[in-house]
């Protein structure tokens, strides 16, 4: 959140009606990444037979992290500063549990005045932070985990690596710009914080970093899907993909420049780098495959408009536009080459969650030490914005890989993670949901009559009718 | 009588019909159909990996005529549906034992 002050001292109790405003749009545009933005693009990269349960793990989180986010996601998010959290890394969830102690007027910026909204309106716009971030990690286990077990894994994950990481970078915790951060440790400190503050304006590392890492842990712990490596398991439908990546890009606008919490001058410059980069990372996606397969493809561009998505999201606050397009240009790439990984290293990652938020948002968060108009490395502004974000990202990498690795192994332990094999290769719908998604074919709906008593009921009551 | 049937190009099947119908045949079956001959399938590249879809989108055409039709029906087809490019597909023809007209019960070439 960078500031940009207006003369408004003397509104110290007094909305700022128009940041408000911006805020609660911005929290909805954030919700329509997750439902149904993500879970359109991961929906139609699965296969035909497991469409329906991709698209309900993102529905999933978002029941699931919706209710935990009031009852005591917040206040271990943002509840509580040092000194009155744990150390730094967590607030305490009972602080503002069930969102009591709400203030009336809450202010980002850390001053009152412009910018002042309520703080329910910041609750909103972090509870969809938290939604997607669970969604995002999905893509990694595609077509082969119980659902309940996703659901347990859904509220655990994001209590135990989600809101310790959210405190520490935006809760003025270990990661933050706070006078008791590690940046301050390392480069010192004044009155006013870190001399050398971390950048990370939207969540590259909270969001990203967090939720590739929790991918591959995820993905490594849950084992291949039956016949992967062996077995054709292409995107069904890429037209959906399309679609989806179409909404994640609108949703995001929410996500970048909502994290301003004003509609201002840096809210605009974010609006425009997120754009750019992302143009920049299609194009560098679709080069790489052109160069190497031969064929620009439409999951390429679909990929590469998330790659620059991811890319952008910790720098778009503090890049110029230019800057913008040679961060997406190589996140762009990166991505395109990164997703081959799983293959060389034998680790099914389904939907590329690794090869996509966890490379991209990696590349995001260093390449903002660089590209960082104030404090880059590219402006001959020295090296210790760069150390401080690498810093930040290895920090999110290590406590997400951990966190991830212990509720994983608890959960196959007790609840189990796979579905049987041949329920698997049948197709998770059916086993999971008692569903499919599309009826194929020319017998449309008259595969078999009805079973439940009710429906049984009405069909003996239309034959007497008809008698 | 003969049951014949064509594997063809999908987008001969309109060709296809218009020529039997010029021919006098009244009726035909046609349904999707997917595989493979000398044409074999392509490859697609999803996020860079390669995918090979063996089996050809088809159309299968079956038509039962009269014996001394069978022939000329196999032209018919022929005719209609070569484009000289691979995989334009095959024609057979079987014999048929019996035919019956579902409404009337007729038996027979009468069936047909």
């Amino acid at each position: 959140m960078s500031t940009t002050l207006f003369p408004f001292a003397d509104a110290a109790e007094t909305l700022d009606y128009a940041s408000t405003g911006f805020l609660i749009l911005c929290a909805s545009l954030v919700l329509l990444m997750t439902t149904p933005g993500l879970a359109l693009f991961y929906g139609g990269l699965t296969r035909s037979k497991s469409v329906l349960n991709m698209m309900m793990m993102s529905f999933g989180s978002m029941g699931v992290v919706g209710i935990v986010y009031v009852l005591w996601g917040y206040s271990m998010s943002f509840g509580s500063a040092p000194p009155d959290d744990i150390l730094g890394i967590i607030g305490d969830p009972f602080a503002k549990f069930g969102l009591h102690n709400m203030e009336d007027i809450f202010n980002g910026f850390g001053y009152d005045g412009y910018g002042n909204v309520p703080e329910l309106a910041f609750v909103g716009f972090q509870l969809t932070f938290a939604v997607i971030t669970v969604a995002l990690i999905s893509g990694a286990v595609a077509d082969r985990v119980k659902f309940s077990t996703w659901m347990v894994f859904s509220a655990l994950w994001v209590t135990f690596s989600y809101f310790p990481i959210a405190h520490m970078v935006w809760g003025n915790g270990l990661l933050s710009g706070a006078e008791t951060s590690l940046s301050s440790l390392v480069f010192g400190s004044t009155e006013d914080g870190a001399n050398v503050a971390p950048i990370d304006f939207a969540g590259g590392t909270v969001v990203h970093i967090n939720a590739g890492m929790a991918g591959l842990v995820l993905a490594l712990v849950v084992g291949m899907r039956v016949g992967f490596g062996k077995v054709p398991m292409r995107p069904h439908n890429v037209p959906v993909v399309m679609i989806g990546a179409g909404l994640l890009w609108f949703g995001w606008f929410g996500f970048n420049a909502g994290s301003e919490l004003a509609p201002d001058g840096t809210a605009a410059l974010v609006w425009v780098n997120t754009t750019v980069a992302t143009c920049a990372a299609m194009v560098g996606w679709l080069i790489l495959e052109k160069l190497r397969d031969g064929h620009p493809t439409s999951v390429g561009a679909a990929s590469g408009v998330v790659a620059g998505l991811v890319a952008i999201t910790p720098a778009c606050g503090n890049l110029s536009p230019i800057g913008s397009i040679i961060l997406g240009l190589v996140a762009g790439a990166l991505s395109a080459y990164a997703v081959g990984l799983k293959y060389r290293f034998g680790y099914d990652d389904s939907l590329d969650v690794v090869g996509v938020h966890l490379v991209a948002g990696l590349w995001g968060t260093i390449g903002a030490g660089l590209l960082a108009t104030e404090g880059g490395l590219f402006y001959g502004d020295g090296i210790d914005q760069t150390v401080v974000q690498i810093l930040i990202a290895l920090s999110s990498v290590v406590v997400s890989g951990v966190v991830t690795l212990v509720i994983a192994l608890i959960l196959k332990a007790t609840m189990g993670w796979r579905i049987p094999e041949d329920v698997e290769v049948a197709g998770i719908d059916q086993a999971e949901h008692a569903e499919s998604a599309y009826e194929l074919g020319t017998r449309a709906g008259r595969l078999g009559g009805p079973t439940s008593s009710s429906a049984r009921e009405e069909n003996h009551d239309l034959e007497g009718a008809q008698r | 009588m003969k049951l014949v049937t064509a594997i063809i190009k999908p987008h001969q099947l309109d060709e296809v019909k218009e020529a039997l119908e010029a021919f006098g045949i009244q009726g035909m079956t046609v349904s999707e159909a997917q595989g493979y001959g000398r044409q074999r399938g392509h490859s697609e590249v999803y996020r860079g990996a390669e995918y090979t879809v063996d089996f050809v989108p088809k159309t299968r055409l079956e038509v039962l005529v009269d014996d001394m039709d069978s022939s000329s029906v196999v032209d018919v087809i022929l005719k209609a549906a070569q484009t000289g490019r691979i995989g334009d597909g095959k024609v057979w023809v079987v014999p048929v034992d019996e035919v019956a007209r579902v409404r009337t019960g007729e038996r027979g070439v009468e069936a047909i």
